[in-house]
C-alpha cells in the first residue's frame, strides 16, 4: 500500500495550458477518426493517453502525422507490454508521438491475444518505426507486417522465446537459496 | 609502374603456359572490378570505440552497403529493472551511456519523483543542474577529441583528457564515484556540494576556458581536419526526424529541438543559455555544434554557481529518502525508514508517467509504468542512440572506409546505451 504522506498523488499540478493543448489533440482525433475508436482516454501527469484499436493503429498515425495543424512528425519511442492477466489482451504496443512544432505529446495504446500477436508496421511512416519494431518482436513476440526485417536485434538469433514476457522470471525459478521467507518475494 | 608491370608479367606468363600447352583451356585473369568485397568491420575493431559490428559490401574502397549488427553487449536492463526497487535502477541507468552518467542518474530519480508527486527543492536542482551540464561537457569532449584521434589527430585528445579528469574529480567530490557515479538519490541529491567540491568546481570553471579555446584553434578552421570531415555523412533534417534523431545530432541537421528548452526540467528555465544549431548535419556540423555546447554548458553552471541558492539539498520525503546514520542510530522512525527503503518495502504509487531528459547524446527518455508494487511495472528507455544508430548504413553507404570511421565516432554512439 501507498505510504500515507505520498499516497498515490494526483497528476501534479496540471497546468490550464497542457489541459488546453490536451483538449485541443483530443477533438481532432475525435474529429479525424470518430469517438468510438478511442477508449480509455486520461490524462496521466499531463500527457494524453488513448487507447486504440490495432485495425486502426497505422490509420490514425499515419493522419496524425499528416496532420497540417499539429504535425505529430516526430516518433518518439514504442514498446511493447505484456499483461498476462487480461485474458484475449495480453500484449499491447504503446506509441509516444511527439509535435515539435507544438510541443505536444501524445500516447496511444493498442492491445491484442498473445495468441495472435499482428500489429501493422510504421516503418512506412517513421525510419525510426524499424528498430523499434524488431526490438518489441524480440523482446515480446509482436509480428509487424510490412516491415521490411523482422529479425531479432538485441538477443541471438537462435533464441526461441521472447524474453521480456512476464511468464519469464528474471531469476530460475528453480533455485531454491534465494527464497526469501520474511518478505514473501 | 610497378603495378603494369607485374600484369604485363602475368600476361607473359599465360601466354607462354598457353604456347607450351596448345588447345588446352587457361583460367582467364579475373576482372575485379565489378567485384564487390564483403570487409567485416567489427564487433571489436580499434577504431570504433566499442562493440560495434558493421557487415560492409566495398567497391574498391567505396561502401556499398552496410548491415550493423547490435547487441553484443546486451544486459537485459528493462527486464532487471522489473524485478528492482526504483533506488537500484539507478545504478542500471550508469550503465547506459557512460560517458555521462550523472544525466541518466538524474534523469532517473526526476522520473522516479514525477511519479511520486515530489517537489525537489531549489538547491538540489540548481546541483543537479551543476552536474548534468559538467557531464555534458564530459561526454562532448570524448566524442569531439575522438573525433580529432580518427582523423589523426591525438594532441586534442590527450589535452582534453586532463580536463575530463578534473570533472571526474569533481564527481568524486560529489558521489564519490567516478565513472558509474550513481548520483543523487530519490528526492535530491545524496549530501550538499562541499567546500571542497566548490573550490574544485571554481577552479576548474577558471582554467577550462583557455583549455577549450586551445583545442578549439587547433581544430575549428584546421585545413586538414577540415578536409576529412565537412560534407562527410551529412542527413537532412527531414531524414534525421524521421530517423528519430535528438540531441546535437539534430541540431546539426538544423532542428532547433533540446529538451532542456522546450520542455524544462530541474528549473532548465531559470537559466540563460543559448542552442547552437548547424547547416547541413555533416560531420564538421556536428562537432561544432557540441563544441558550441559545451560554451552553453559552461555559461550555465556558472549562473547555477552564482545563483545556487541556500536551503535544503532533499525534498522532505522520508518514505523514500534515506535519513542520515546519525539519525538512525539514535531515531526510532528514521531506523524504519532506513529500513524500509533499504529492503525496498516502499510501495509506489500506481500511474504511468513519461519523462525525458536532454542526454548527452539526445533526448534520453523514461517509460515508467508502475502497478502499485516495490518495482516498475515495466520500464522501458527510450535511448537516443539505439534509435539514431540506425540510420548509420544510410549515412555511410557512398563514402570510404575512412569516412565511415568518422561518420560512426561524430554520431557518439555509446556502446552501452545502444545495447541497454
Amino acid at each position: 500500500m501507498a505510504p500515507d504522506s505520498a499516497a498515490a498523488p494526483e497528476a501534479p499540478v496540471a497546468e490550464d495550458p497542457i489541459k488546453a493543448q490536451n483538449a485541443q489533440v483530443l477533438a481532432l482525433l475525435h474529429r479525424l477518426f470518430g469517438e468510438a475508436t478511442f477508449t480509455d482516454v486520461h490524462e496521466p501527469y499531463g500527457l494524453l493517453t488513448a487507447t486504440t484499436t490495432r485495425e486502426k493503429i497505422h490509420e490514425i498515425i499515419a493522419g496524425l502525422q499528416q496532420d497540417q495543424e499539429l504535425k505529430f512528425h516526430f516518433l518518439t519511442t514504442m514498446c511493447g507490454i505484456n499483461y498476462p492477466e487480461n485474458v484475449g489482451q495480453e500484449l499491447g504496443m504503446i506509441y509516444h508521438l511527439h509535435s515539435m512544432t507544438k510541443n505536444i505529446r501524445l500516447r496511444l495504446k493498442i492491445f491484442f491475444p498473445i495468441a495472435d500477436p499482428v500489429v501493422p508496421t510504421l516503418t512506412d511512416l517513421y525510419n525510426t518505426a524499424n528498430w523499434m519494431e524488431r526490438e518489441a518482436y524480440d523482446f515480446f513476440g509482436i509480428i509487424f507486417t510490412g516491415h521490411p526485417n523482422l529479425i531479432r536485434i538485441l538477443n541471438v538469433e537462435d533464441m526461441d522465446y521472447h524474453p521480456m514476457r512476464r511468464e519469464y522470471p528474471v531469476e530460475d525459478g528453480t533455485r531454491e537459496d534465494k527464497t526469501d521467507l520474511f518478505f514473501g518475494r | 609502374m610497378a603495378v603494369n608491370d607485374a600484369l604485363a608479367g602475368t600476361h607473359k606468363i599465360q601466354e607462354e603456359a598457353a604456347a607450351q600447352r596448345p588447345g588446352q583451356l587457361m583460367p582467364i585473369l579475373n576482372d575485379f572490378s565489378q567485384e564487390l568485397t564483403t570487409l567485416n568491420l567489427g564487433p571489436t575493431h580499434p577504431a570504433t570505440h566499442g562493440i560495434f559490428q558493421n557487415i560492409l559490401q566495398m567497391d574498391g574502397e567505396r561502401i556499398v552497403s552496410g548491415v550493423p549488427t547490435i547487441g553484443y553487449i546486451h544486459r537485459a536492463f528493462e527486464k532487471l529493472a522489473e524485478r528492482k526497487p526504483f533506488y537500484q535502477i539507478t545504478t542500471l541507468t550508469d550503465r547506459m551511456n557512460y560517458c555521462s552518467s550523472p544525466i541518466n542518474n538524474l534523469g532517473w530519480h526526476m522520473t522516479v519523483e514525477k511519479l511520486l508527486g515530489v517537489t525537489v527543492p531549489k538547491r538540489a536542482q540548481y546541483i543537479r543542474v551543476i552536474m548534468m551540464e559538467l557531464a555534458r561537457i564530459a561526454d562532448h569532449l570524448i566524442c569531439n577529441s575522438i573525433l580529432g584521434v580518427d582523423t589523426g589527430a591525438f594532441t586534442g585528445f590527450l589535452y582534453v583528457f586532463q580536463e575530463r579528469e578534473k570533472i571526474y574529480e569533481i564527481y568524486e567530490e560529489v558521489c564519490g564515484a567516478r565513472l558509474t557515479t550513481n548520483m543523487g538519490r530519490v528526492g535530491g541529491m545524496e549530501r550538499d556540494l562541499s567546500p571542497a567540491a566548490l573550490d574544485k568546481l571554481r577552479a576548474w570553471l577558471k582554467s577550462f576556458p583557455a583549455v577549450m579555446k586551445e583545442f578549439e584553434n587547433m581544430f575549428n578552421r584546421n585545413r586538414i581536419f577540415m578536409d576529412r570531415v565537412v560534407n562527410v555523412g551529412p542527413i537532412s533534417a527531414e531524414k534525421a526526424l524521421s530517423y528519430g534523431f535528438t540531441g546535437p545530432n539534430l541540431r546539426a541537421a538544423g532542428v532547433d529541438y533540446d529538451v532542456r528548452a522546450m520542455n524544462p526540467y530541474s528549473s532548465y528555465e531559470d537559466f540563460e543559455f543559448d542552442i547552437p544549431v548547424g547547416t547541413n548535419g555533416d560531420t564538421y556540423d556536428r562537432f561544432i555544434v557540441r563544441n558550441e555546447e559545451i560554451w552553453q554548458s559552461l555559461r550555465i553552471i556558472n549562473q547555477a554557481v552564482d545563483k545556487l541558492p541556500d536551503g535544503p539539498y532533499h525534498a522532505d520525503a522520508p518514505h523514500y529518502y534515506l535519513p542520515t546514520k546519525p539519525e538512525v542510530y539514535k531515531n526510532m522512525e528514521a531506523l524504519i525508514y532506513h529500513f524500509k527503503i533499504v529492503m525496498g518495502e516502499i510501495d509506489a504509487p500506481v500511474g504511468e508517467v513519461y519523462h525525458s531528459v536532454e542526454g548527452g547524446n539526445g533526448e534520453l527518455g523514461f517509460y515508467l509504468i508502475s502497478d502499485g508494487g516495490r518495482t516498475p511495472y515495466r520500464l522501458h528507455f527510450r535511448r537516443p542512440c539505439f534509435i539514431y544508430y540506425q540510420a548509420y548504413p544510410e549515412m555511410a553507404v557512398g563514402t570510404t572506409l575512412s569516412d565511415a570511421i568518422v561518420i560512426l565516432s561524430s554520431m557518439n554512439v555509446i556502446a552501452g546505451e545502444l545495447d541497454a
